[in-house]
């Protein structure tokens, strides 16, 4: 092991350390304030995860992040806690590797086009059961789960995820996204089975969506389609990691930390153009910074090197 | 069921109408248009402030909104759009930015139209009378939208097959790089079919305003039903587009009336990926893409 992925893994566990006594110190605001920072900077990482190798542009993140949060109003008070994560999370595998399968075969547009409309799709399948079968619409969410509780679940998922993305990104799967990110022509050439790994890859991002769904559910105590199919949420997510720059596992996390704290101001003060104002930060982000922050650092880290290099060697 | 069918092919000219700004958008000066439903419910929106406030005839109200629609159309391409055609080095590149761009500037013109209208359902009452045909009863409104579809429908199928500038929009959507080697002005075309299909959709805005109820947030429905035609039909084809968007609303008011009117979205995109799986360029699209 070098010495900076030693100090690397120093920093990152004492972090963690510090971070696990978030609940114990702040107080409710800024619990829930820290709540949503790991919430995003989940979601954005998962995004992240496929979308920035592949290059293929999910924007169905509520989808899946609706299926966790409806199966925990659903199952909530029948099951014990771990088994509805459980359930909650192979649906939403199941749901991703359904759409993956029939989807990833075809060009990228066709992924874009299914996965904009699969949350209103997955709404109305919802709605429809609900009011014709079950007859109930709109659900009570009563689960012993505190603040404290939901704070410390997401942040075991988010090692767990950044523990996968890393895991990912050296092995041979990884390896193979990369190279479909660049040409898939090529992947298919250099005998890839380009399907299998995007599918598969996919699925892992959208698994971890959907446990983050059901992990938030029981902050809301009163559930409906309309709330856990929220199309602001895979908008939200999607400014982030581009913000951030999603090539980099790291990435995703430094759009979603300014970007959660600028959402946080601005909806309380300006709550009527909050929407306007979200799409002219998302379109100055597509303009002005294609590749995001991290591509920015990585960049400007080039650079510094080019005008240093030459005075070392005089 | 003959209701049932007539309904689905009323509607279904109606999804066609919508679509076919779409597909040269898409097709011609391709921008994966995804704010393409906020433009139809910003004309439906004008069409019903100026019959409300100047009891404007929304047939008269086009001459106003169609303009208008193709002049705002063509600014957002010149000014949006552009940059991105510019700094896209492939065709896929630039259909992800586009994407992109698109998405953000949905938000922006609904956000724009939930701070003027808020978030309620809005609707007029225009030729909303009975009218008897083949046995069956159908609105006046629906069948003069109806009729309208046809006649845009014929002259653009014929616009583009017959005349000089339809030729060199063809040209651009099949191959823009060889299109500039016969001097077609490729960035102006782009640029004006662009527009083109801006005004179409709002035309399809206006119509479907007399008839439907609408609300600040319901264009990402008519972006969708737009985005499924468009590639079931293949991309930038006119009468594909006209015969999946009869296909698609058949079909709608087919499960609407015999299954359960709660499931028409869960078939269109069972219609939309059965067709992709078989043919997936679409029913009369050319392998090519």
């Amino acid at each position: 092991m070098t010495l900076r992925t030693t100090t690397l893994g120093a920093i990152a566990l004492a972090a963690i350390v510090l971070l696990a006594f978030v609940p114990r110190l702040a107080n409710p605001y800024y619990l829930a304030l820290a709540i949503s920072l790991l919430q995003y900077t989940v979601l954005a990482t998962a995004w992240g995860m496929f979308s920035g190798p592949t290059r293929y542009v999910s924007l169905a993140t509520t989808a899946f992040f609706g299926v966790g949060a409806y199966t925990v109003a659903v199952l909530g008070e029948v099951l014990p806690w771990p088994v509805v994560l459980v359930v909650a999370a192979s649906l939403g595998a199941i749901l991703a590797a359904v759409v993956g399968l029939s989807t990833l075969r075809l060009s990228g547009v066709y992924f874009v086009i299914f996965t904009f409309g699969l949350a209103e799709l997955v709404r109305q399948l919802v709605v429809w059961f609900e009011v014709n079968k079950s007859r109930v619409l709109g659900r009570y969410v009563f689960v012993n789960v505190t603040q404290s509780d939901i704070y410390w679940q997401l942040l075991i998922l988010a090692i767990a995820v950044f523990l996968i993305g890393w895991l990912v990104a050296r092995s041979r799967l990884g390896f193979a996204l990369r190279i479909i990110g660049e040409d898939e022509t090529v992947a298919t050439h250099c005998g890839i089975n380009t399907t299998i790994a995007k599918v598969a890859l996919f699925t892992i991002s959208a698994t971890i969506m959907t446990i983050v769904g059901a992990i938030m559910a029981p902050r809301w105590t009163y559930i409906e389609p309309s709330i856990a199919f929220n199309a602001m949420i895979s908008f939200q997510v999607l400014i982030m990691a581009l913000l951030g720059g999603a090539h980099r596992l790291w990435g995703p996390i430094l759009g979603a930390v300014p970007l959660v704290i600028l959402f946080e101001l601005l909806s309380a003060r300006f709550p009527n153009t909050f929407t306007i104002i979200l799409g002219c930060i998302f379109l100055l982000i597509v303009y002005l910074l294609p590749r995001g922050v991290a591509g920015l650092l990585e960049s400007g880290k080039a650079r510094w090197g080019e005008t240093f290099k030459p005075r070392a060697v005089a | 069921m003959t209701n049932a069918i007539l309904t689905g092919l009323m509607l279904g000219g109606m999804y066609a109408l919508i679509a076919m700004g779409l597909t040269l958008q898409y097709g011609v000066a391709r921008i994966m248009n995804l704010s393409y439903g906020e433009f139809l419910i910003a004309a439906a929106f004008t069409a019903h402030w100026l019959f409300t406030g100047w009891a404007l005839s929304p047939f008269v109200g086009m001459a106003f909104v169609v303009p208008a629609a193709f002049a705002v159309n063509f600014a957002v391409y010149k000014l949006l759009l552009t940059p991105l055609v510019r700094r896209a080095r492939t065709r896929d590149a630039l259909e992800v930015d586009s994407i992109l761009a698109t998405f953000g500037l949905t938000f922006i013109v609904q956000g724009s139209m939930q701070s003027m209208f808020g978030g309620a359902y809005y609707s007029y009452s225009y030729l909303a009378f009975p009218v008897q045909v083949l046995g069956e009863t159908l609105s006046a409104n629906r069948l003069a939208a109806l009729g309208i579809t046809v006649v845009l429908g014929l002259a653009l199928y014929l616009a583009l097959t017959r005349t000089r500038a339809g030729t060199a929009i063809r040209a651009v959507a099949v191959d823009p790089a060889a299109a500039q080697l016969v001097a077609i002005n490729v960035e102006r075309t782009s640029a004006l079919t662009f527009a083109l299909g801006g005004a179409l959709v709002a035309a399809a805005g206006v119509l479907v305003s007399t008839f439907l109820t609408f609300s600040a947030s319901s264009g990402v429905v008519f972006t969708m039903k737009a985005l499924i035609i468009v590639v079931m039909g293949g991309v930038g084809n006119i009468l594909g587009c006209l015969i999946a968007g009869l296909l698609l609303g058949v079909s709608e008011a087919l499960v609407a009336s015999l299954v359960d009117p709660g499931l028409t979205l869960a078939v269109n995109f069972a219609l939309f990926l059965a067709v992709l799986l078989v043919k997936p360029a679409g029913l009369f699209g050319r392998a090519t893409r």
